[in-house]
């Protein structure tokens, strides 16, 4: 018999702490888990490590952290949409490490699916290749080489990204049935379903959470065997 | 098809004319967008966005249905298309980076001869992060770069070699402005198209780097 997971948001908190990397997918704030994050300024969790696209808009979602002072480091592709977040990593209050939002989203897969890397073409000649591994094809070889960024290139060139891994996720589902199987809606979807995939224990905050067996099985987007605990979403955002 | 009446809109409207019927397109918040304004007759575009969709159709209007969870790359409320779908951001990168893209338009600090790109970051400057453009240019099928061809200072924004951060190296294949159409091409940028109130000598000399002038230098039309 197929168990419940579903908890109230304070019990899902006891699984968060201090100091955690933690995965907030969403755009802007789209798809972002509102109820969740509304639980960790209640529990007072600080010191984030967060990974997410943005940090949502100036007092919303990611921006409750960023307003609160929670969030010690933000790896993301774009803060643009939050000036709270600009001057704050201006003023050197927050740590910030910029990605490319396709090789994001590659790096999370990666350390969900047990890959070891990807070799993207993105970034390649720009600032993010700095400190990063280079690989080259070599047509007459018939294999990759290493080169250094000054080196002239000669065949094609990607960039070696490693993995992302975190402690937690924060997922925001439309649906959610007790056992945690996942549906998003529109593009609320997102980064939401490959980010679940890369951390040690993933939370599900669902719109509307169903009995098990009244999702049809084709539907799911996240299998419930990658997610911890339900929460209720409060309906308000 | 509406005909523009500014600088800007003169931009839009010739970017519009690469587009072809079907084609997938990214358009940049701002400028870009303005594109979908003076599509040529016949021609429909189906819009991707980054963030997971193709068939977007702009923000909701008065008396539209207000679409939830459905926004565009800057985030803000949007339409869909009937026929339009959604995806997760993996899908939509692999989408964008493989190729699949046809026409991706975004504006520019700097554009150089060699078709080099910065657009996010001002060295001194804070960054506010590179998105998604940086994948954008490395997998469309074709980039274009719609611009004024100068900064406000009227300093040329089409330089012979940037020294700007990167958003992509040799990722761009047309710059649009309002004096200009230059095609990038391997032999180096060819001065394609100009404007009907300006000469191939003004181009020039607001343009930093060399431009290859063919004997048949078209005036842009609209």
């Amino acid at each position: 018999m197929a168990k419940s997971k579903v908890v109230s948001l304070a019990e899902a908190m006891t699984h968060c702490h201090d100091g955690m990397t933690i995965m907030l997918p969403g755009f802007v704030n789209c798809g972002v888990s509102q109820t969740l994050i509304e639980g960790l300024m209640e529990a007072g969790i600080k010191d984030l490590n967060i990974i997410s696209n943005n940090t949502s808009v100036k007092g919303k979602g990611i921006g409750k952290l960023v307003h609160d002072d929670r969030i010690k480091h933000i790896t993301c592709s774009h803060i643009g949409n939050n000036e709270e977040t600009c001057a704050k990593v201006v003023a050197g209050e927050i740590n910030i490490t910029f990605v490319p939002q396709g090789s994001l989203c590659e790096k999370v897969r990666a350390g969900g699916a047990g890959i070891g890397g990807i070799l993207t073409p993105t970034g390649v000649h720009t600032p993010m290749q700095d400190g990063k591994q280079l690989l080259e094809w070599d047509a007459a070889a018939g294999k990759y080489k290493f080169v250094e960024p000054d080196e002239p290139q000669n065949g094609a060139r990607y960039i070696l990204e490693t993995p992302l891994h975190a402690d937690v996720c924060f997922v925001h589902a439309y649906k959610a049935d007790k056992m945690g199987n996942v549906v998003y809606h529109r593009t609320a979807r997102n980064f939401n379903q490959t980010f679940a995939t890369a951390a040690d224990f993933v939370i599900v905050e669902a719109e509307h959470i169903v009995e098990i067996g009244e999702l049809d099985p084709d539907e799911i987007m996240t299998p419930g065997a990658l997610v911890d605990l339900v929460v209720q979403a409060r309906m308000e955002d | 098809m509406r005909k523009p009446t500014n600088e800007r809109e003169m931009i839009a409207c010739r970017t519009a004319q690469f587009f072809q019927d079907g084609n997938i397109v990214n358009l940049g918040i701002g400028m870009p967008t303005q594109c979908l304004d003076f599509l040529p007759d016949g021609v429909d575009v189906w819009v991707d966005t980054e963030n997971g969709a193709i068939g977007l159709a702009g923000a909701p209007g008065e008396g539209d249905e207000f679409p939830v969870d459905i926004v565009d790359a800057g985030g803000n409320p949007s339409k869909l298309r009937v026929g339009g779908c959604c995806f997760d951001s993996f899908t939509s990168f692999g989408y964008i980076r493989g190729g699949h893209v046809d026409i991706t338009v975004l504006g520019a600090y700097e554009v150089d001869g060699e078709g080099s790109l910065a657009n996010w970051m001002i060295p001194g400057k804070a960054a506010a992060g590179m998105g998604g453009a940086m994948d954008l240019v490395s997998g469309s099928k074709i980039t274009i770069v719609m611009t004024m061809h100068c900064d406000k200072k009227g300093n040329p924004k089409i330089v012979q070699k940037t020294d700007m951060p990167l958003t992509g190296w040799k990722v761009v294949d047309y710059v649009v402005t309002e004096l200009a159409v230059i095609h990038i091409t391997p032999e180096g940028p060819v001065l394609e198209e100009i404007a009907e109130n300006t000469t191939v000598e003004e181009v020039v000399a607001k343009t930093g780097a060399k431009l290859i002038i063919p004997d048949n230098v078209k005036v842009m039309s609209f």
